[in-house]
């Protein structure tokens, strides 16, 4: 069969394919973002922390996607639906560049700038929301975009597990040896990818502050 | 007898081992420049943290305005002292006018009150209006000090912590602004204590120059006692610049 004919006979369930990958990387993000981001301004203003926290996500970025979904399997309302667990294991995985970047991007500030604000009375939520923060936008906004990245590739794996998404496709695919049904997950996988990337590629440079003085 | 606005009493400090401050007794009168002179850690920027708290003393105390600095609430304490220094660390992300008007607007006065306040201490430092919607990177050095005494001075504090402003400065931006520091201070009456290492700064500015070494003070006078002072560290610094005769001040 030939990939046109496969994608316009199954249009109406590749989008909905599409639409289940995106809510998965969508919701997982938003998870990741709620977690991460605190979890890095954390370790940046208790530097005991840093070292545990670093390691626990770089520990969970080293599992095997397949075996990471294997282990949150008997977690109760979690392993109840497949959708569910891969949007945690998706979120768990996003959340070391998060907590990196946003660790980077706030110890990244000039410490001028710091003492300066300091100096002047700002008190430390002020310094975080009106200096820290706005001067690491852009290197938090990098690791959302890494995030994102890795998500929509990894959600392609949740299918083993029948989570549904893109993955369903290449998984089917695969089993037919049929490239043009992989194909048909894999490139509106590939397109998602890239849009987001070009996209938060687009707001980080916008976010970017001048260059320090 | 003037009165005091900032007085260190028996003041200690200690960092990691190191005594970097030792019994430093030394009181900044109101509407006086007193320079801190010293050597590279020497301890005179520990000093200068000290009064704003920037850095916790270990032992003695500092007074400011006649109140031990730990029994200010820390916020009010900082916002009462203008502080400036070398990197003058502007906010990168804010223009001229957000940055000056920073703390005007965290204390939320009006946006008309703080715009017009802004343009009064911009002219003030000898800067245009119109830079007032730049950011800091189009900025030359001395007009970012220039924005960071502005920004020092925002709130209209009693007095200014002032660390090296003009160190980064090519040596005639530096007099330029050395001079119109200066007559700002007269026009003003602000207290300033003033850290730097540079004599001649030290003898044009300072009401009163105090010699730090090795975290103790050494000499404390007027710039015509300290240039015929006897002490030999003294003779020293001063050897150290050469001949003194072309700086002696003409205020």
């Amino acid at each position: 069969m030939n990939f046109w004919n496969f994608v316009t006979q199954n249009r109406v369930e590749i989008a909905d394919l599409t639409l289940e990958h995106l809510w998965m990387v969508g919701v997982s993000t938003l998870l990741a973002l709620a977690v991460g981001i605190p979890l890095g301004i954390l370790i940046s203003r208790r530097p005991a922390l840093r070292k545990p926290v670093i390691a626990a996500a770089n520990i969970i970025q080293t599992i095997p996607s397949l075996a990471l979904f294997g282990f949150l399997l008997p977690a109760p309302w979690i392993g109840e639906r497949a959708t569910r667990l891969a949007i945690l294991a998706l979120m768990l995985y996003s959340l070391l560049p998060l907590i990196r970047n946003t660790y980077a991007g706030i110890s990244g500030v000039d410490r001028a700038v710091i003492m300066a604000a300091r100096g002047m009375g700002l008190t430390e939520s002020q310094l975080l929301f009106k200096v820290q923060l706005p001067l690491a936008a852009s290197v938090i906004l990098a690791g959302v975009r890494i995030a994102i990245v890795i998500s929509i590739g990894l959600a392609t794996i949740a299918a083993a597990i029948g989570a549904g998404g893109l993955g369903e496709l290449i998984f089917r695919g695969l089993a037919m040896v049929n490239n043009a049904v992989i194909l048909a997950g894999a490139i509106p996988a590939a397109i998602m990818a890239l849009a987001a990337d070009t996209l938060l590629g687009w707001l980080e440079k916008r976010l970017s502050p001048p260059r320090a003085a | 007898m003037p009165e005091a606005v900032i007085e260190f009493r028996d003041v200690e400090y200690q960092s990691s081992g190191r005594e970097v401050l030792r019994q430093l007794n030394l009181t900044i009168h109101r509407g006086e420049i007193l320079v801190l002179l010293g050597r590279s850690g020497s301890g005179k920027t520990t000093a200068l943290k000290l009064v704003n708290r920037l850095l916790a003393l270990s032992g003695g105390e500092v007074r400011v305005e006649g109140r031990d600095v730990r029994d200010w609430n820390v916020i009010e304490l900082r916002r009462h002292i203008g502080y400036a220094i070398q990197e003058v660390g502007l906010f990168p992300h804010y223009t001229v006018e957000r940055n000056v008007g920073l703390i005007l607007s965290l204390e939320r006065l009006p946006k008309e009150k703080i715009h017009a306040r802004v343009q009064e201490l911009l002219r003030l430092v000898g800067l245009s209006p119109e830079i007032s919607s730049r950011y800091p990177n189009q900025l030359s050095g001395g007009q970012r000090q220039r924005v960071g005494v502005a920004r020092a001075l925002a709130a209209d504090p009693p007095m200014l912590l002032m660390d090296e402003p003009f160190g980064a400065l090519d040596p005639l931006t530096r007099s330029d602004l050395q001079r119109e520091f200066l007559s700002l201070q007269q026009k003003l009456g602000k207290t300033v204590l003033f850290v730097t290492h540079d004599l001649h700064e030290a003898l044009f500015l300072g009401s009163r120059i105090a010699l730090l070494e090795e975290g103790r003070l050494v000499s404390l006078g007027s710039p015509e006692q300290f240039l015929i002072s006897s002490d030999p560290l003294v003779k020293k610094y001063v050897e150290a610049f050469g001949s003194v005769a072309r700086v002696r001040r003409d205020k």
